[in-house]
């Protein structure tokens, strides 16, 4: 044994080092990336595959027409809120980072403050169809320092979708055009009365589970109508404490309390949106939701489970305001973008990507699949997409009216404030009173006491 | 468990004596000897144990993001995020809440395990093997697949709905009704094969003629327990319930997957609250705090068993 003593540990001592340097590689940082390979990160999620079918087509004959490049996709099953999460985790590190993300517009603020995104002025200036896109698009991906962080694939509105059969059943009249809030929730209780257990009458996305559905589809299409807001514009600071946001925190109480809207426990499912779309309203059980523009996208031929004549069922219908005051309706408006990482290995080879996958064709494609209003205005002149995207007339007379986030960095913090106020109030564990004081500390707590001012 | 601690690398040898007496040079390849073999498994354990440890520490005192300004600007913030603790009424529920699931799976697995362990006692070998080869499946089986199958167990169209339904009591979300004592009996059901293992091999300590005195002076099967065995059993007990505490503070998954801490916040334990603070809302530094914060209490629950122990070792 004492012969091989010395030589067992040169050996292990090697062992070791190999170890140790095998580690360090590991974490290596973004030199050993590949220079021609583009990383794209997007979410593929319940009835969203839009992406997952465009980006398969750009891989596809991106590919094809420039060998030797590779374009790999990392598609992420999540729900939006856990898809930020995986996508930041990933930023973190230079040798995960996707070199394009699709992104949701109201996290571009906080990632762009966070170094996570590049600035994209000088390639979006010098790109032939820049002209195309309109000053809304600029404005949803421009952050607070003036910089383009992304360019927009498309957005959205909301309002109300309903089943005219099940609410002429019950005595409402279609076309139903509800001036008041009042009058959205008279038609529920119609339909509650003619059917019973039968028919969930009224959707409304409340609570954490549904994330920022609950945040913009169902708080502020509320808030939005009754003339107050979650952040004041003048002061630049966020609004606690107004009327309105009591009043809305008390429809959703209505809902819930009258058992108007879904059992508690159905709305307080990560899937809600997924099963209304593609079970409850096709099999008859969901008489209203109020929803956003795309949920097309769950009926039409391609979908997970395609809907055969949803157009002769299923309206839409703008929301209104609280009592018929301003423009008597109201919208509110997201999107998604396509937004270039921080430390993207090859800016140059991403950005022809980028601007493959936001070509004319791509975007008629999207905006018909994703059920997206388009923010290129040759994509919505389109006759293809025109005659093919459903619904495009109404989605259209909303544009002017529609509300837009105050998607400042600490937006998403606020919102999941939103969110658990409204999970309270609709659990039955605080009036709308105490959980608007619960949502005022949580925000003060966010943003900071200097901050935020009284509203209304 | 009573030979003196040595260096693992040199059996049989008394290290101190000749390390004094001839030089340092023997001692240093004395120590090569065992630290050179040593190094992977130190790297290892230093690299993806201590580094995460030490980096949880440092980060619960800065305001550490996932995104973000402070993200690309991390600062000191000294005890700020402690004082925060401090004050936050959802750690205080979560603190209540974790408490409760302790005592509820220890109380559960405790007495499940040494029920089981005391009944298998005697028995024939196939009725052991059969038995403990159903409870420990329930231990071997992954946590998130554990989660799964109690949430198809005790959903609104679950199994236990379905056998109520039966005897004609009305369905309902256990999930949601009562979701703490759900994920507390899901824990129990998971966690009770692990002390059914320790008590048996406890148990099969126990000498078999001291028992049969107390039988010939007269105990009932119950004295006999209580008076005979159990004290015999209480360092396996003590042990048993140190681990069991480190393991249940801990449980994420299984709570995760049945209940992601709703509704509201009715069964949000502190590894969920860590979790949402830490990836949902992102700000890591607060998160780690609270991860202190459970080291801490997970650490006081080890120092009341550990002197526990050490009494009975000086009585």
């Amino acid at each position: 044994m004492k012969g091989t003593g010395p030589h067992t540990t040169r050996l292990t001592a090697a062992a070791a080092l190999t170890l140790a340097l095998a580690a360090t590689g590991c974490g290596g940082g973004a030199a050993d990336r590949d220079e021609n390979t583009v990383r794209i990160a997007y979410q593929k999620f319940g009835t969203f595959i839009a992406m997952d079918s465009l980006m398969r087509k750009v891989k596809e004959e991106f590919e094809a027409d420039n060998p030797g490049v590779t374009v790999e996709l990392q598609a992420i099953e999540a729900p939006a809120e856990d898809y930020q999460t995986q996508v930041n985790l990933m930023n973190g590190s230079a040798s995960q980072a996707p070199d394009l993300i699709y992104q949701d517009s109201f996290t571009i603020n906080q990632d762009a403050d966070a170094g996570y995104l590049m600035p994209l002025d000088e390639y979006f200036d010098a790109w032939e169809d820049a002209d195309e896109f309109s000053v809304q698009e600029a404005q949803a991906v421009t952050s607070l320092d003036g910089q383009r962080y992304g360019v927009m694939l498309g957005t959205d509105v909301r309002g109300l979708w309903y089943n005219t059969e099940l609410l002429e059943q019950a005595g409402v009249g279609t076309p139903w055009e509800p001036a008041t809030w009042d009058e959205v929730l008279d038609a529920a209780r119609a339909v509650q009365a003619e059917f019973g257990d039968e028919v969930t009458p009224l959707n409304v996305y409340s609570g954490t589970p549904a994330g920022e559905a609950a945040s913009l589809q169902g708080f502020q299409m509320l808030l939005s109508g009754t003339g107050d807001a979650l952040f004041d514009d003048d002061s630049q600071k966020w609004i606690t404490g107004g009327r309105g946001f009591t009043d809305s925190l008390g429809f959703v109480r209505t809902v819930f309390d009258e058992g108007l809207g879904l059992d508690v426990q159905d709305a307080l499912d990560t899937n809600v949106g997924t099963v209304n779309n593609e079970e409850r309203f096709p099999s008859g059980e969901l008489a209203i939701s109020l929803d956003g523009s795309w949920v097309t996208q769950s009926w039409i031929p391609g979908a997970n489970r395609p809907w055969d004549g949803w157009e002769e069922v299923m309206e839409f219908t703008p929301m209104p305001t609280r009592d018929g005051q301003g423009a008597g309706a109201t919208s509110m408006s997201g999107g998604w973008a396509l937004s270039m990482g921080g430390q993207a290995t090859n800016p140059e080879l991403a950005w022809e990507v980028m601007t493959y996958a936001l070509s004319r064709e791509n975007a008629i494609k999207f905006a018909i699949e994703g059920g997206q209003i388009p923010v290129r205005a040759d994509v919505a002149e389109d006759p293809a997409f025109l005659n093919e995207a459903p619904m495009a007339e109404e989605f259209a007379a909303l544009v002017d009216i529609t509300g837009f986030r105050p998607a400042y960095s600490e937006y998403p913090r606020v919102s999941i404030a939103v969110q658990e106020a409204m999970e309270a109030v609709m659990l039955g564990e605080a009036t709308p009173e105490e959980a608007a004081d619960l949502y005022a500390q949580e925000v003060e707590g966010i943003v900071g006491p200097d901050n935020v001012t009284g509203g209304s | 468990m009573t030979r003196a601690p040595g260096n693992p690398g040199t059996p049989g040898r008394a290290p101190q004596a000749p390390a004094r007496t001839r030089g340092s040079r023997r001692a240093r390849a004395g120590a090569a000897r065992w630290v050179v073999p040593m190094a992977p498994a130190l790297f290892l354990l230093l690299a993806f144990f201590a580094g995460p440890i030490l980096w949880t520490v440092w980060a619960s005192f800065t305001n550490e993001a996932l995104t973000g300004a402070q993200a690309a600007d991390t600062e000191f913030v000294g005890l700020d995020n402690f004082e925060q603790l401090a004050g936050d009424r959802r750690f205080r529920t979560a603190a209540v809440l974790t408490a409760l699931f302790l005592l509820g799976s220890i109380l559960g697995q405790t007495v499940l395990g040494l029920a089981l362990a005391l009944l298998l006692r005697h028995r024939h070998g196939a009725v052991r093997g059969a038995v403990g080869t159903v409870v420990v499946g329930a231990w071997v089986v992954p946590e998130v697949v554990a989660g799964f199958v109690w949430y198809a167990f005790l959903e609104r169209e679950g199994t236990l709905n379905a056998l109520l339904g039966s005897v004609g009591v009305g369905a309902q979300n256990w999930l949601f009704t009562a979701p703490l004592l759900a994920v507390v009996l899901a824990n129990v059901w998971k966690g009770t094969a692990f002390s059914m293992m320790t008590y048996g091999a406890g148990l099969s300590e126990v000498p078999g003629d001291l028992e049969e005195a107390a039988r010939v002076d007269g105990a009932s099967g119950l004295q006999v327990l209580w008076y005979v065995v159990l004290p015999l059993l209480r360092r396996t007990i003590a042990t048993t319930l140190l681990l069991i505490t480190l393991q249940t503070v801990q449980v994420f998954t299984l709570i995760y997957v049945m209940t992601a801490g709703g509704p509201g916040s009715r069964s949000t334990t502190l590894p969920l609250l860590m979790y949402r603070e830490a990836l949902s809302l992102g700000d890591l530094g607060y998160g780690t705090a609270i991860a202190l914060a459970l080291l801490v209490i997970a650490g006081l629950f080890s120092v009341v068993y550990v002197r526990m122990l050490s009494k009975e070792e000086q009585a």
